[in-house]
């Protein structure tokens, strides 16, 4: 599908993306990548998975992986388009919410919503990992680099920048 | 508090004044404002958010709580967990929605706006710049190499995420929450279902069975 309008359909994208994004972005990630790569054949894998690394490399909410999309697909408007996008109809429900949410904290409704989506988001997470493990396992390397990369962050307290640090140096060693 | 990631959702949220935009966060009983600091003015929030911001890597959360409640001294932490909980229900990135409704119970919309416009103008240029550069450099064998091994290392990054979300299942395995997890992973990363079709299943299901589950 190549759209003579990217714009709207980056807009109408990210839009719907956003109020799907229970648990963050990443847990749209799958969606994302079915959206830009399978459907709309903006990127390749390949350049999915490296924008979704940049975004985990610079500082900053790692939504941030939306803003490259969006440069890549249309330049700097892109960018604005799908960050505004992506951020608009979230932080009005978050804002409308935010007030009420107070109100009905002992209510039983309330913790069934927050136990009952924590094994979901969960899922969703994982399943985007997953795809981006895939996206990026062209060696045996990097698949070592991936689960090693999980491994430690999952168990030890470091940051994640060191492991992206690392996973530069084992990529330039031509490790992955 | 530990530095995890994404701290447990169910955590518990002991903040006991009543909620609403722009009131609660400096009209609430003086012992719980003991400790804290003025509420901070909108350019105050603007730089407070900009300097999370442009040193958060991998992760703002966990430099929001040390800024926010020890830095600032704007919230407590009990204040911090609350509007994490609320912040991982709502959808959308957890951090903006965390930062729109602090920016808002101090300052309203405009509160929202420069917190929001302070954590991610900068992050935002840097990461088109750093984009820019690997695009025009990944001719060059070792910078796209690099990249691959970065995006590699990244992948693992959030599967550990899944991992650290999951801390509560850790603690307390149940079958309900595991089967959801797996059912939520199978669905999505192995059978590639559409996620609209999954979480309009999966929500619904696993909010009645968690509401039957509690006491």
């Amino acid at each position: 599908m190549q759209d003579d309008n990217p714009l709207g359909a980056l807009a109408l994208n990210f839009l719907i993306l956003s109020l799907l994004a229970v648990g963050g972005a990443t847990a749209v990630l799958p969606e994302m990548h079915r959206q830009v790569v399978e459907t709309a054949g903006w990127m390749t894998d390949a350049e999915f998975a490296r924008a979704f690394a940049v975004a985990q490399a610079a500082p900053g909410p790692n939504i941030l992986v939306v803003t490259l999309i969006g440069w890549h697909v249309a330049g700097v408007t892109g960018a604005l388009v799908a960050t505004f996008a992506m951020c608009a109809p979230a932080s009005i429900l978050a804002y409308v919410v935010g007030g009420v949410w107070h109100r009905f904290r002992h209510a039983k409704w309330r913790r069934a919503i927050q136990v009952g989506l924590m094994p979901m988001t969960v899922g969703l997470v994982a399943a985007g990992g997953f795809l981006l493990a895939e996206a990026t396992a062209r060696s045996y390397g990097a698949v070592a680099l991936t689960l090693s990369s999980m491994a430690i962050l999952l168990f030890t307290r470091i940051s994640p920048l060191w492991m992206l640090a690392a996973g530069a140096a084992a990529g330039m060693l031509g490790l992955a | 508090m530990p530095r995890d990631p994404e701290p447990a959702p169910d955590a518990p949220a002991r903040r006991s004044d009543p909620g609403g935009h722009e009131t609660s966060g400096h009209e609430t009983s003086g012992h719980e404002r003991a400790g804290l600091a003025p509420p901070p003015s909108l350019a105050a929030l603007f730089l407070g958010f900009l300097g999370i911001g442009v040193i958060a890597f991998g992760g703002v959360l966990p430099i929001a709580r040390r800024a926010l409640v020890e830095k600032h001294r704007w919230i407590t932490n009990e204040e911090f967990t609350e509007l994490l909980g609320l912040s991982q229900f709502l959808p959308g990135p957890n951090i903006l929605n965390f930062t729109i409704v602090l920016g808002s119970r101090f300052h309203g919309i405009p509160g929202a706006a420069s917190a929001f416009l302070g954590l991610s103008l900068v992050p935002m240029v840097i990461v088109i710049t750093l984009g820019w550069l690997f695009d025009r450099y990944a001719d060059i064998g070792a910078v796209s190499n690099a990249m691959a091994g970065v995006a590699a290392a990244a992948a693992g990054l959030v599967l550990a995420m899944a991992g650290h979300i999951a801390a509560p299942l850790w603690r307390n395995p149940t079958l309900r929450a595991s089967a959801i997890a797996v059912a939520t992973f199978l669905a999505i990363g192995v059978f590639g279902v559409r996620l609209p079709v999954v979480m309009l299943i999966v929500a619904p299901l696993s909010v009645a069975l968690a509401w039957r589950a509690l006491p």
